[in-house]
């Protein structure tokens, strides 16, 4: 088992890379990753809410949904969970802990209307489903995505902090050139995949 | 009329895609072909139009603390009622497009018009706006399906344009395909608008 997950993890984190291959994260990774210490502080934060919201959209899927057969209410279901989620811990980062404010609760709400989570929630419980085995292939996979995530937007911000210096024609500033460098970084991840 | 004139602004001046920068991870997944794109794009602007008429009906009701979570609900609903019939009717469609039907909930387009303007204007005002930004939605991913099809695949909605010899370029249909066009239909749209700038 320990296995299967190791291989599912590396599949998640590259092979099918969230941001280059899936696509799932590009808003936030292209408008965040301008330097490279607050993407990857960004990074972490899409991690740890990854994770929460895995965890919690698990439960409501096992204990909830598929005991009351309302599966078609997964939609509504795991998106009100992940913005009360999303809310909470920014309320949290704003009263309690407010020094963890500016290096993580500021990039809660781009992470809240984003493909990522959603994505890979959605993902979990069509692969995975609500049997109780397969909880740690749902979380390792979540993980993995976040891990996946974090790579993507530091590569890109590395990227984009050594453009900056050059010149780049006037049309392509900002998130043009961003995206061919994403183009191109993409093309790399290719070779994950080919045989 | 100054509904014409939005519907126009929906597609040109302020297309989500190429002027306002949202709605990228639907565009680039389903522009592989003009069907897929065509299917996500009406898909979108139905989910659109619909929220965006609900949420302006219920505007003055809704209470400020649930503000974001109820337009959430609302939008989650007309999205599984929208993914329902894709796959009674459209089982094919709905195969292809996979989890991005489902993701139209987080769809930036959508969650801005709906927090943005109709919490502020009359359902009619907010039916007209999500049919212009949907069809500039609709426009922007038939337009980077058009060329990603063609030369990704050497067709157009199916049919080979450029006979057998022809040898795709199929970096087009995959992700770098997706970036790169995206990326320069981008420029070209600040190009455009920078040299009308200029010309005022």
């Amino acid at each position: 088992m320990i296995r299967d997950l190791a291989l599912l993890a590396l599949g998640t984190a590259l092979i099918n890379n969230l941001v280059f291959v899936q696509f799932l994260g590009i808003s936030p990774a292209l408008n965040m990753s301008k330097n490279v210490k607050s993407s990857a502080q960004m990074g972490v934060a899409v991690i740890f809410v990854l994770f929460f919201a895995s965890l919690l959209t698990w439960v409501v899927n096992t204990y909830f949904l598929a005991y009351l057969r309302w599966e078609f209410l997964e939609n509504v279901a795991f998106i009100l969970v992940v913005v009360a989620f999303v809310q909470f811990c920014e309320m949290l980062t704003r009263k309690k802990f407010k020094s963890l404010y500016p290096i993580f609760g500021r990039y809660l709400p781009f992470i809240m209307a984003n493909c990522a989570i959603l994505g890979i929630v959605l993902i979990n419980s069509r692969e995975f489903g609500v049997l109780r085995e397969n909880f740690a292939y749902n979380i390792a996979n979540s993980l993995a995505a976040g891990i996946g995530f974090f790579i993507a937007i530091v590569l890109l911000a590395g990227v984009r902090e050594r453009l900056e210096l050059k010149n780049i024609p006037k049309a392509f500033r900002g998130i043009p050139i961003a995206l061919i460098s994403a183009a191109l970084i993409a093309l790399a991840f290719i070779g994950f995949t080919a045989g | 009329m100054t509904y014409i004139r939005t519907l126009l602004n929906g597609i040109f001046e302020e297309n989500p895609v190429f002027v306002l920068v949202l709605g990228l991870a639907p565009a680039l997944f389903v522009s592989t072909s003009v069907v897929n794109a065509v299917g996500l794009g009406v898909a979108t602007l139905i989910v659109l139009i619909c929220s965006n008429v609900v949420i302006s009906l219920l505007r003055k009701f809704i209470p400020n603390k649930i503000r974001l979570l109820s337009q959430v609900a609302i939008i989650a609903c007309f999205v599984t009622i929208v993914q329902i019939l894709l796959n009674t009717y459209f089982p094919d469609l709905a195969r292809d497009l996979g989890i991005f039907v489902p993701l139209i909930v987080v769809n930036g387009i959508i969650v801005y018009e709906a927090a943005i303007f109709a919490t502020e204007h009359s359902p009619l005002e907010s039916f007209i706006k999500g049919a212009a930004i949907g069809l500039g939605f609709l426009a922007a991913l038939i337009v980077m399906a058009f060329f990603r099809e063609l030369l990704g695949n050497g067709t157009i909605l199916g049919f080979a344009v450029f006979g057998e010899r022809f040898d795709p370029a199929s970096i087009m249909i995959m992700p770098p395909g997706a970036f790169l066009t995206l990326g320069i239909g981008l420029a070209i749209f600040a190009a455009v608008k920078s040299r009308g700038k200029e010309n005022e």
